[in-house]
């Protein structure tokens, strides 16, 4: 019974997320909050990888993000759509949907591949100046991407919006859900496996003390591009899935900012906590919504108390003021994050009884 | 020709400055605190927003000569700003100091107080640019043939002299001591009876007032401001420092240099839309062959 609670779990979620968003038992901006929130998950349990269990600082993520975004469009794209670029579909549309994977994992594998960018140089830098390497890195990959003209350069990259029609062409089905959805639990699956195997154990040993750990037998340098590449490629991952969703990508969604908000999404759930990134990134992406609705209240309110002038307007920016403030004080009072550096079965013990997770 | 390449020279010699000064003002936290102050380049756009409010308050309130508004304009921008950059590491950074929090919730709280000084901005002051009043009328000065604007020279002289007072600082003074002591040690400060507060507040101070000085001289070099203005170069001027070997103020002058003069060539010699591309491709090479940066000394490290 135990070893079947997750999967069935899963399925009922799955079926349930499908099911509302087909029948229109949530609006679209729901669905679209509920992708965001996937994607997050995604973002942040792939960086807590580096930044949390192997305790590098790397804000580089949306580089990463930013290839994945780039290549698996630009496959999906030559496959399946008619576009000014490639031409002519090469297959037929009713194979969007058994090959959309595989576009997925292009763009996984081109993100790992640019991961390197960060990984050699780690092998002799680490702390600030990896910090630094990262920074250049994600730099470099955004103004490369502006200055390659026939993806569009700073202008973007359109024609992921056919694929998805395609797809819906097949099947009328939210497939973007799907894929969301299929893409948080293959993170997570593949993370949980990383990090209780013998190479998570060797990333905890470095993050430790590298040289003790390379005393003790530790391959850091393999250690390191693995974990490297496997958190760039998930950050791929999930930026073929933010690119698939909205249907456009330009080079300016990847911006530091973008890292920032990876950053806040790992250290507000906790270092080295994945069940803490998952629920950061669910708070996180609620708390970005739910003042969309708040501020025009705190506007109405501020207005009644007469206590700010009557031509000024409390817009939504306020929203980019309110959050930093919030996580300030939250680091102020409770600096380890929502989850510390434990799971969640670590506060719950009880629910332990319940599931079995490899 | 000839002098198409003297003008290069200038203009990266300028944008090296204000690099530098910025860099100057992360190297000497990092000195001290370990920790990269990521809102340094929030308080850069500090300044440069206080400069703006000074001018056009001295310059409203009566018929001020204009020497005399920079000559008041100045220290007052350096001492606000420095004002802003303690009151940051008193609010945020001295409570998780005290608590022994890891250094990494340190930087994300950096990072966030830069975010909430940017958005602040933009939310109470409006996205419109500001434009920064003339106070010194542009003229060209002709040193041995090359001509050059006298701001771009303020500028360059500026940071050259900041540099040799800051470098007086810490060798020849007795806080400058300080600084260097808690950098080698910080555990034996206090049982030498010298108070690390005191050394951290005044470090903090010290960097702010100089991205203050360097807020005002771009504003008045580049005379639009906005509130994202600091982000970009701030970024730029942290890894111009790194790139010098954080914790050396050699190494940041160094640094923000080279970054003016890579990115003013760069653009010299190829489109502009590769200046990133290029500077952050030599940056990251340098930093490949010489992890610890250029006038780095890597430390040993203890089991």
């Amino acid at each position: 019974m135990k070893q079947f609670s997750i999967p069935a779990v899963l399925t009922v979620t799955l079926v349930t997320l499908v099911g509302i968003s087909l029948g229109e038992g949530i609006n679209l901006y729901w669905q679209d909050v509920i992708m965001f929130m996937g994607i997050n998950i995604i973002l942040s349990a792939s960086l807590n990888l580096v930044n949390g269990y192997m305790g590098e600082f790397s804000c580089g993520h949306a580089g990463f993000m930013a290839v994945g975004a780039y290549v698996s469009s630009l496959v999906s794209v030559a496959l399946f759509t008619q576009s000014s670029l490639f031409g002519a579909p090469i297959l037929s549309s009713g194979w969007a949907v058994p090959l959309f994977p595989l576009c997925l994992l292009a763009g996984m594998a081109a993100a790992a591949i640019s991961g390197l960018l960060v990984a050699i140089p780690s092998f002799k830098t680490r702390g600030d100046y990896l910090a630094i390497i990262t920074i250049a890195a994600s730099f470099i990959i955004k103004s490369a991407i502006e200055n390659i003209k026939p993806i569009g350069g700073a202008r973007g990259f359109m024609g992921m919006g056919q694929v998805t029609a395609a797809m819906s062409g097949t099947a009328d089905l939210p497939w973007m859900m799907f894929w969301v959805f299929l893409g948080v639990v293959f993170t997570i699956w593949i993370l949980r496996r990383f990090v209780s195997s013998t190479y998570g154990k060797g990333i905890l040993a470095i993050s430790q003390d590298e040289i003790a750990a390379e005393i003790m037998s530790v391959n850091t340098n393999k250690m390191k591009i693995v974990a490297f590449m496997l958190s760039s490629g998930l950050a791929g991952l999930a930026g073929g899935l933010f690119a698939h969703k909205l249907g456009y990508v330009n080079p300016g969604s990847f911006t530091i900012l973008k890292s920032t908000e990876c950053l806040v999404m790992v250290y507000l759930g906790g270092m080295g906590s994945l069940s803490g990134s998952v629920l950061s990134a669910v708070v996180y992406t609620l708390m970005l919504e739910i003042l969309r609705f708040v501020i025009p209240w705190i506007n109405d309110l501020l207005r009644w108390a007469q206590l700010i002038p009557t031509d000024y307007q409390v817009t939504q920016i306020w929203k980019w003021v309110l959050i930093p403030l919030l996580l300030v004080l939250l680091m102020q009072f409770r600096p380890e994050g929502i989850m510390g550096r434990h799971e969640l079965a670590d506060y719950f013990p009880w629910i332990k009884k319940f599931y079995r997770f490899r | 020709m000839f002098d198409g390449i003297i003008q290069n020279i200038f203009n990266a010699l300028q944008w090296g400055s204000f690099y530098s000064l910025i860099a100057l003002g992360y190297c000497l936290v990092y000195g001290v605190l370990l920790l990269i102050n990521f809102a340094h380049g929030d308080v850069f756009m500090v300044g440069a927003y206080l400069a703006f409010f000074l001018a056009t308050c001295l310059l409203g309130a009566g018929s001020l000569p204009h020497w005399l508004i920079l000559a008041l304009i100045v220290p007052l921008t350096m001492i606000l700003t420095s004002l802003v950059g303690v009151a940051i590491e008193r609010v945020a950074y001295r409570p998780l100091r005290r608590k022994g929090a890891n250094k990494l919730y340190v930087v994300i709280t950096a990072l966030m107080c830069g975010l909430i000084l940017e958005h602040a901005n933009l939310a109470i002051f409006g996205a419109s640019r500001r434009s920064f009043p003339t106070l010194v009328d542009q003229a060209t000065i002709n040193l041995a043939g090359l001509s050059v604007t006298n701001l771009k020279m303020a500028v360059i002289v500026v940071a050259f002299l900041v540099f040799i007072l800051l470098e007086l600082v810490i060798s020849k003074t007795k806080i400058g001591m300080a600084m260097r002591a808690i950098s080698y040690d910080r555990f034996a400060i206090p049982l030498m009876g010298i108070p690390p507060e005191n050394i951290i507040v005044f470090t903090f101070a010290l960097g702010s007032g100089l991205a203050g000085l360097a807020g005002l001289l771009f504003a008045m070099s580049y005379p639009v401001l906005d509130p994202y203005m600091g982000a970009m170069i701030g970024w730029k001027a942290f890894i111009a420092a790194v790139v010098g070997g954080i914790g050396e103020i050699r190494g940041a002058l160094v640094g923000g240099f080279l970054l003016g003069f890579v990115e003013i060539m760069a653009v010299a010699f190829f489109p502009s839309t590769f200046r990133d591309l290029i500077a952050f491709t030599i940056l990251l090479l340098i930093l490949w062959k010489k992890p610890t940066g250029l006038f780095g000394v890597s430390r040993y490290q203890k089991i």
